[in-house]
């Protein structure tokens, strides 16, 4: 083992979980997939530590590599530790006693992830009784003791309930008390809202937080949605194609990006606190096949700032500036990124106010009597098809009708509001 | 157990935990807030057993409201249970000669033998009971061995995947491509011989009968596998004979009780082609089989010797089917029948 985290081990603020230089690699017919290339991250005592990415940039597959619940048909690299202690190549029974006891896992979809034929109380005193020494009347007064605390009402009777008689919100609150049953040192939630009504995630979040307060946990967040990550994390780490490409505290990446897929994330997300008629600036492309190892940064083809170096040598994660050591993001151009910020990604639409003319211009008959407005495009008529194709390639859309708006909006929301009140 | 919770909390609003219970989570969860109000006492010393039940209730009130599967589940049980108390009661045992016979015109239905006599005086009722006894504990024997198994087989197969699941499935191939008639035959007469009951053929049907049950089980646990409470389970440290036993095996345990009940149908039919070939169940031992071939060559003048084996067998077989297809329909209510 490193020296270096042998001595950490009596320092309180040594880091619980340790990933260094994990690979994941699955062998598939078309080839091998290189599902993570390479994530380095800590995870201090107490922290919250926010994982974004769009699918496939081998959030979750890190996850469940530190778990050791990836199959046996992955071939993992590097290294996993929990306070010092190797995880990554113990064998099932060997890592029994840390899963559910140091490090426990909420799942993306609380719909699959209890088991229908038990009672919730049943797989509460499972989850109890896996790591302590109780009778199953006790575990069953902590269960209902833990249902309570996840905010479900009147526990003692919903503990006999089947997970088929609660609601989506209600079951992820059951799967957070599963795992704080034990309380756990490391909380790892895959994706915890996604599965979500956007009214119930501010809620579930609520919980997470509880959940985090009664066990001290540090808890690695992984998301796609940033207004998520706002609200809860203390660090970010932002994944694309398998590496983490910037990580920074929260403050530092909503802040200073400096890496253009953050940028370009900052840019697709539709925010509250602006007057509504700022524009979304997706990123354009698609993200890479992980087929194969890629030549040069797998962001170039979809990045602004991509010049000839981008194609050949793929960044390391290197200091932003001197100041701030803690904010690393890989990208040869991190100043020009910086300095540029979000306008660095082209805005999708024209505005309302040009919709309107344009309308009135383009559109025959019918649709120029309409009155304009955000009401008529989103439900468009035959006029407005053919403004759409006039206005060839931006469709009509702005900060209402942007497919994410509702979910972002709606997580950041209570999240601020929290952040307000002491 | 569930009704018994409610009840404890609703009774018991004066805060009664056990004094254990209390230190305990004083100690295990002392970081736990406590609770503002009470702790009330809800378990009892049965623990979480009657969860299961209250599952249970629902596919058994499922099965209750279809009135061919019970009515066809009332008949198996009178026939089985009729036919032991007809052994003990009967005023002929199976293996008395009476002094009447089959002949010409006679030895048919009568109030002193109300299946008739057969052309050496054996009482038929006496032997038909003690056949359709037989034949039902042999049935039920085979369904027995033969799930238990093949669900062993094919969870195992099904849960481990890899070398696990290929030697156990070709060996399961092996199996079925054995032609099980002719084993049953070679291994069925040498046991027959050796100990001339049924025990031992049910033993030798069960050892061989698993296969279709095993490919069943394999499948629904290779599906049931990839779903997330088994990764769940998993992440909460349970181990994979807890997985396979408590998570997967509840969640199979549908297709593996009607596959049981399809066996008990197929095992009487089994056991009635080998005895008719003379090589289950050895006289002086009779079974359903062996008595449809003794009655075989005088069917045109003794028509009893085959008809009332016969229609036994045809409404054992009937019944078990209906029990299945009710069973199936109680189990998975989407699920239409299969059966033709």
């Amino acid at each position: 083992m490193n020296p270096i985290h042998a001595q950490n081990a009596r320092d309180p603020y040594a880091p619980l979980l340790a990933i260094d230089g994990l690979e994941v690699e699955f062998r598939t017919a078309e080839g091998t997939v290189n599902a993570v290339r390479g994530v380095d991250l800590e995870l201090r005592p107490g922290e919250v530590l926010g994982i974004v990415g769009e699918s496939g940039s081998g959030k979750s597959v890190t996850a469940m590599a530190a778990m050791g619940l990836l199959p046996r048909s992955a071939s993992v690299r590097g290294s996993v530790r929990f306070r010092g202690e190797e995880l990554l190549h113990l064998r099932e029974r060997q890592l029994m006693p840390f899963r559910g006891k140091a490090i426990s896992m909420i799942f993306q979809d609380p719909m699959t992830s209890l088991n229908p034929v038990y009672s919730v109380g049943w797989q509460i005193v499972e989850a109890i009784r896996a790591h302590q020494d109780v009778s199953k009347e006790e575990a069953l007064q902590i269960s209902i003791e833990l249902l309570r605390k996840v905010g479900i009402p009147n526990p003692e009777d919903r503990v006999a309930n089947y997970p088929h008689e609660f609601s989506g919100g209600m079951r992820q609150r059951v799967v957070i008390a599963i795992a704080i049953a034990n309380n756990p040192e490391v909380i790892l939630a895959d994706e915890p809202t996604t599965a979500l009504d956007v009214t119930v995630q501010a809620q579930v979040l609520d919980t997470l937080r509880t959940a985090l307060e009664m066990t001290h946990a540090a808890l690695l967040l992984i998301t796609h949605d940033l207004g998520v990550i706002a609200g809860i994390a203390d660090r970010v780490l932002v994944m694309y194609a398998g590496r983490p490409v910037e990580i920074g505290t929260v403050d530092e990446i909503f802040y200073n990006p400096s890496m253009p897929y953050t940028l370009g994330l900052l840019g697709s997300l539709p925010r509250v606190d602006t007057d509504g008629s700022e524009k979304l600036r997706p990123i354009p492309g698609s993200p890479p096949s992980m087929i194969g190892k890629p030549t040069g940064c797998p962001f170039a083809p979809r990045c602004p700032l991509a010049a000839d170096v981008c194609q050949e040598r793929e960044p390391e994660l290197a200091p932003v500036n001197a100041q701030t050591p803690s904010h690393l993001a890989a990208c040869h151009f991190t100043k020009q990124a910086h300095d540029r910020g979000i306008s660095l990604f082209i805005a999708t639409s024209v505005d309302l106010d040009s919709a309107s003319e344009n309308l009135a211009t383009t559109a025959p008959g019918s649709a120029s009597s309409k009155a304009p407005g955000s009401e008529e495009l989103r439900a468009p008529g035959p006029g407005n098809y053919v403004l759409a194709e006039g206005l060839s390639p931006a469709g009509p859309g702005g900060y209402e009708t942007a497919p994410d708006g509702h979910e972002g909006s709606g997580a950041t929301g209570p999240a601020d509001g929290e952040e307000t009140t002491p | 157990m569930a009704r018994r919770w409610k009840k404890a909390a609703v009774g018991n609003e004066s805060s009664n935990p056990t004094a254990a219970g209390r230190d305990f989570k004083r100690r295990r969860l002392g970081r736990l807030p406590r609770a503002g109000s009470e702790t009330r006492h809800i378990g009892d010393e049965h623990g979480l057993s009657g969860d299961v039940r209250k599952q249970w209730q629902i596919v058994l009130g499922r099965f209750v409201r279809q009135p061919r599967a019970m009515v066809s589940l009332g008949l198996f049980a009178l026939l089985g249970i009729g036919s032991t108390l007809a052994g003990l009661f009967w005023h002929y045992s199976y293996l008395d000669l009476t002094n009447q016979i089959a002949t010409f015109g006679h030895g048919g239905p009568s109030f002193q033998h109300p299946f008739g006599v057969d052309t050496i005086g054996h009482d038929l009722f006496a032997q038909v009971m003690e056949g359709t006894k037989e034949d039902v504990q042999t049935a039920l024997l085979v369904a027995a061995i033969s799930s238990l198994i093949g669900t062993t087989i094919g969870a195992l197969a099904g849960y481990f995947r890899s070398w696990v699941d290929t030697i156990l499935m070709r060996f399961t191939d092996f199996i079925l491509a054995v032609p099980l008639l002719a084993i049953l035959a070679v291994l069925g007469n040498l046991a027959a011989r050796q100990s001339g009951s049924w025990f031992w053929v049910a033993i030798i049907i069960g050892v061989l009968a698993w296969t279709y049950v095993a490919r069943l089980v394999r499948a629904d646990f290779l599906s049931l596998r990839e779903r997330d409470f088994v990764e769940a389970a998993r992440a909460i440290g349970a181990s994979n004979r807890r997985i396979i036993i408590r998570h997967l095996l509840p969640n199979a345990l549908g297709p593996i009780i009607v596959n049981a009940t399809l066996t008990v149908a197929n095992a009487i039919i089994l056991e009635s082609t080998l005895s008719y070939l003379g090589l289950g169940i050895q006289p002086p031992e009779v079974s359903l089989g062996s008595l449809i071939a003794a009655g075989e060559g005088d069917t045109t003048t003794f028509w009893w010797l085959f008809v009332f084996p016969a229609a036994f067998i045809v409404v054992m077989i009937l019944c078990v089917n209906f029990i299945g297809d009710g069973l199936r329909e109680a189990f998975d209510p989407r699920k239409t029948r299969v059966r033709v």
